[in-house]
């Protein structure tokens, strides 16, 4: 079974990781190169991402000829999608213990930041055979 | 030029002698996959060797003399016997061309009762089937990282059990056996589902697990349930292509066009499950199979001998008490006796399958064929929004937007 993991981080509070100190910036990517780094090693690792920020983001549209519209910078957003992972597990909660161990990503100060990870099984299960 | 397929058939030969010399199954699975990437790079340039097994066996046992070197050098053991024989001389032994075909013994480790059925199905294919960590990767849609982790993850998991790589004792032999036909039974559903939706880059799994469940059958010609796991697996694909439209979307039994169905597999499969059955132990997969035999020789629906496939459900039933059995059974109790009949049957299983989106499908079918179009619409939407298939969902949506529009 297939999972996204999307961490999505609060507009303001503390996750503004470039106001942190040095050191915690530092133990923060260390966490998660580690983190990425064992899901790799467990076999369950599809693919992570992390994404710019959402003042780098664009929202796009269509216009009436096709062509791209775009639109931004909303830096007041609420929360923001700053990454995410796709495992390959064998049930849900093996997708649940991963996402509570990202959860635990480390703050300011070392804290655990406990940031709200959304899980959705990704569309790649088996369909079933419909008779009549 | 070699065949894949034979180059494939010959891994577990390989891989039983070099596991017989040096008595390390991890290291030696390992050693083989090196060779066989080996044969599958020169062999195209060189051309094929005369005697391929003895080639890919001295290839693989090189690897192993360097990576008992390495150990030994690692773990400055200078009395290890294999280390002290220089590479030359093991060459030399391996003049031994004598067929070791212990692929039972490998399914056994392979589906060991540690290992999770993922993991099972990732070393059966690489150690039995001979594929390669990419093929695999890609057939499960994983980075062949991962997929190489996997695997040695799974080697380690069976190190560290209690049983190890033992072969199963005389008592245990049933239940690996059970559990060699059920990771074969799951390698083949990976795959057969999997043809439906766009990518059809997999490689292409139902393949390898009859292939497989063939040389199973080989070792253990007098089981009936491996002959009915095979004719399961055939009689279920031949209908595979046409199981799919045009644009990778789910055509359901009663739609399909049965002159695609193959019918060569079909004779094959019969021919297997109806000798089987006259052996007297009729088990879950012999009857399986016969329930697939039902529909493929049938000429429609309508023609199809459900009253027989009521009965066969209803023996499996009383074999394995087993709700999606149930969910089955109520099907085809509606086609014997109508969609009341059906439905009550349904509400017994309700309860016990916790609101699966399945139990959904199916009570909007057995609605729609009541003439309850607005229950079976509902019905038909609660088990799209909760399906974990894009294919099916799509089926799903199209089945409730048709009955929105009459």
């Amino acid at each position: 079974m297939k999972f996204m993991l999307m961490m999505n981080a609060p507009g303001k509070g503390p996750y503004q990781i470039a106001k942190w100190p040095l050191e915690d910036i530092k133990a923060h990517i260390a966490f998660m190169k580690d983190f990425n780094k064992q899901l790799q090693k467990s076999g369950e690792l599809v693919g992570a991402e992390g994404l710019s920020g959402p003042d780098q983001a664009k929202l796009v549209k269509a216009g009436k000829d096709g062509s791209p519209i775009t639109d931004g910078v909303f830096p007041e957003a609420k929360e923001f999608l700053a990454g995410y992972w796709i495992v390959d597990v064998d049930s849900a909660e093996r997708a649940y213990a991963i996402a509570a161990a990202a959860s635990m990503a480390p703050g300011p100060g070392g804290t655990p930041l406990h940031l709200a990870i959304e899980v959705r099984e990704v569309m790649s299960g088996p369909p079933t055979d419909y008779t009549p | 030029m070699i065949e894949l397929a034979e180059l494939r058939e010959l891994a577990p030969m390989v891989l039983s002698a070099v596991v017989r010399r040096y008595r390390d199954f991890a290291a030696s699975e390992d050693a083989v996959q090196e060779a066989l990437l080996a044969a599958a790079q020169q062999w195209p340039v060189t051309g094929v060797p005369e005697h391929p097994r003895a080639w890919l066996i001295s290839v693989a046992s090189r690897r192993m003399v360097d990576h008992v070197r390495s150990e030994a050098a690692r773990r400055k053991r200078e009395e290890i016997v294999v280390s002290l024989v220089p590479p030359e001389d093991q060459l030399a032994l391996q003049a031994d061309t004598e067929a070791h075909d212990d692929t039972l013994e490998l399914l056994f480790t392979c589906c060991h009762p540690a290992l999770s059925p993922s993991s099972a199905i990732a070393l059966t294919l690489r150690a039995v089937g001979g594929l390669t960590t990419l093929e695999i990767a890609k057939a499960y849609l994983v980075p062949e990282a991962t997929m190489a982790q996997r695997i040695s993850r799974a080697k380690a998991t069976i190190k560290e059990s209690a049983t190890g790589f033992d072969p199963p004792t005389e008592a245990d032999v049933a239940a690996r056996m059970r559990a060699v036909t059920h990771v074969l039974y799951l390698m083949f559903n990976e795959g057969y589902t999997a043809s439906a939706g766009a990518e059809l880059v997999r490689t292409d799994l139902a393949f390898e697990a009859i292939r497989v469940t063939r040389m199973l059958l080989r070792k253990r010609p007098d089981d009936p349930e491996v002959a009915g796991l095979l004719a399961l697996m055939l009689l279920t694909d031949a209908r595979r292509t046409a199981r799919t439209g045009p644009h990778g979307e789910l055509v359901p039994l009663d739609e399909q066009d049965r002159s695609r169905w193959d019918r060569t597999q079909i004779a094959e499969g019969t021919a297997l499950v109806t000798a089987a059955f006259a052996r007297g132990a009729v088990g879950p997969y012999q009857l399986q199979a016969a329930i697939a035999a039902c529909h493929d020789e049938a000429a429609s629906t309508e023609a199809t001998d459900w009253p027989q496939i009521v009965a066969l459900y209803s023996v499996l039933l009383a074999i394995e008490d087993n709700p999606m059995v149930a969910l089955n059974l109520a099907i085809a109790e509606a086609m014997v006796d109508g969609p009341a009949a059906g439905l009550a049957r349904l509400a017994q299983v309700d309860a016990r399958l916790g609101g699966h989106y399945r139990v959904d499908a199916v009570r909007a079918h057995l609605l729609e064929r009541a003439g309850d179009l607005a229950g079976a619409r509902t019905h038909y939407e609660r088990a799209a929004a909760r399906t974990a298939s894009l294919a099916e969902r799509d089926y799903l949506l199209a089945r409730a937007a048709q009955l929105r529009d009459r």
